[in-house]
């Protein structure tokens, strides 16, 4: 499974994103089950809203965190999170 | 033993609100104890308030509504929705019986996460009889209006010697009616699985078959449904991880308000297991005698206290080695390094002679007349 760069990406709405105060982290939420992420995978997750593309993702955090280069490494957390069923295309 | 100060106390994470004994179906591996006749007093809906409230200042955040059947609950949607202003994911945990389409959408818009149907088998007949209630129709119309609005749907199916050999049609039909996950949740042998035991227990093949019919089935499905394969532990070498290790991650709220940190743990003796209408749940968690009894490695007895795989599986369950060893204390009698590890095999034994002999006793099913009879 892989990434389409065409194709806006959106969180699935059979799991929930949420920040956990007493663990002080954001988490995935599905059936009897929980993912704890760290901060980068937060943010990713965060602009999966169905209405960025791959690229746009990526130019919005590299500004944010006013760095560059981060392209492989996002691309590579968002396969596994289409993988996982976290986020959806089209 | 209980109450070392040296062990960290991880804060709860999933909370197990078994709202009622009370269920129109009569499965014969039930979890509720045997004698849940005797504990008939529920909490009324300001406590359960009050505990959902308290378990998730304190961190929970998983949350599974059962019972019994839940449903049979009038305030759940009142529940559903307070557990939801809270943040909790809120899991419905339910045979299916008495959910019209009306509920499912009113429970939705209470926030209901997600729900889980169980079905006792891939045949109207078989399904029916183990539930001992005609309800297999209408449990499968429930799994399409499930995902007709939404919700992420999970069919659970207990696997035992009566429908083991219907694997095949067990994974069509989940297929078939859209699961997203599909669990297939070996009978744990405790309470009434326990008193079944000679009639559930399969053999070795049967587990191995069914086990390898399931693991291809996985493959084939990857991206479209889920396969949560709970093990057989009287299979295994070692022990499973019971609870992820006492009092670190489970806390189950039983009808009545007693604070259990396993299911199963009413029937250990000497816990004095606490109830949410004397102490909070933060006092319940952090200082009852209870939920510190196996906390931590301290109570271990040999071969466990020396073992170097004590952290992995924390000696296995204590109620499976308290019933079938009668000391709560010593390893889990499914290790191969326990000095009872024969009481597994002769349990295994003595099913398969049931299986073989001419006149094979009957199911003892799960209702308040058998509760009464055998406790």
């Amino acid at each position: 499974m892989s990434i389409n760069p065409d194709q806006t990406i959106k969180f699935s709405p059979m799991h929930r994103l949420q920040w956990e105060e007493v663990q002080q982290k954001d988490v995935i939420l599905y059936p009897e089950g929980m993912v704890e992420l760290n901060q980068s995978s937060a943010e990713i997750l965060k602009l999966c809203d169905g209405s960025r593309k791959l690229a746009q993702i990526v130019s919005d955090l590299e500004q944010k965190f006013a760095t560059t280069g981060l392209v492989n490494d996002i691309t590579a957390f968002l396969e596994v999170a289409l993988k996982n069923g976290w986020i959806q295309q089209n | 033993m209980a109450g070392s100060n040296k062990i960290n106390i991880t804060p709860p994470r999933w909370l197990l609100a078994e709202l009622t004994y009370a269920c129109p179906l009569q499965c014969p591996y039930c979890s509720n104890p045997i004698d849940y006749t005797k504990h008939q007093s529920e909490l009324d809906t300001d406590d359960w308030k009050r505990v959902l409230t308290q378990a998730r200042k304190m961190g929970a955040v998983q949350l599974g509504f059962s019972g019994g059947e839940p449903l049979t609950r009038k305030d759940l949607p009142e529940l559903v929705k307070h557990a939801r202003d809270l943040g909790y994911y809120s899991n419905l945990i339910t045979s299916g019986y008495g959910l019209t389409e009306e509920k499912i959408v009113q429970l939705k818009e209470a926030g209901l996460d997600h729900i889980q149907v169980s079905i006792q088998a891939s045949s109207q007949e078989l399904n029916d009889h183990i539930a001992g209630t005609a309800s297999f129709e209408h449990k499968k119309e429930v799994a399409h209006l499930v995902k007709k609005h939404g919700y992420p749907m999970v069919l659970c199916v207990v696997i035992h010697r009566e429908n083991i050999h219907q694997m095949p049609q067990i994974l069509e039909m989940a297929e078939g009616l859209g699961a997203d996950y599909l669990e297939l949740a070996n009978t744990q042998y405790y309470g009434w699985a326990h008193a079944n035991r000679d009639l559930l227990l399969p053999t070795k093949e049967q587990f191995e078959q069914a086990e390898q019919i399931a693991q291809a089935f996985k493959e084939k499905v990857t991206g479209k449904m889920k396969i949560y394969y709970v093990v057989p532990d009287f299979y295994e070498d070692r022990p499973k991880a019971c609870m992820n290790g006492w009092g670190t991650t489970f806390l189950t709220i039983a009808p009545d308000g007693v604070a259990l940190p396993c299911h199963s743990a009413r029937d250990l003796p000497g816990l004095d297991c606490p109830n949410v209408k004397d102490y909070s749940i933060e006092q319940i968690w952090n200082e009852s005698k209870a939920f510190n009894f196996f906390r931590g490695f301290e109570w271990m007895k040999e071969p466990c206290s020396s073992c170097d795989e004590k952290e992995k599986d924390f000696g296995g369950c204590r109620c499976q080695a308290y019933l079938l060893s009668n000391d709560m204390y010593a390893a889990d009698p499914v290790c191969s390094k326990s000095p009872n590890h024969h009481v597994i095999q002769e349990a295994i034994d003595s099913a398969k002679a049931s299986a073989l002999a001419d006149n094979e006793k009957p199911l003892i099913f799960r209702n308040s007349k058998n509760s009464r009879l055998l406790s």
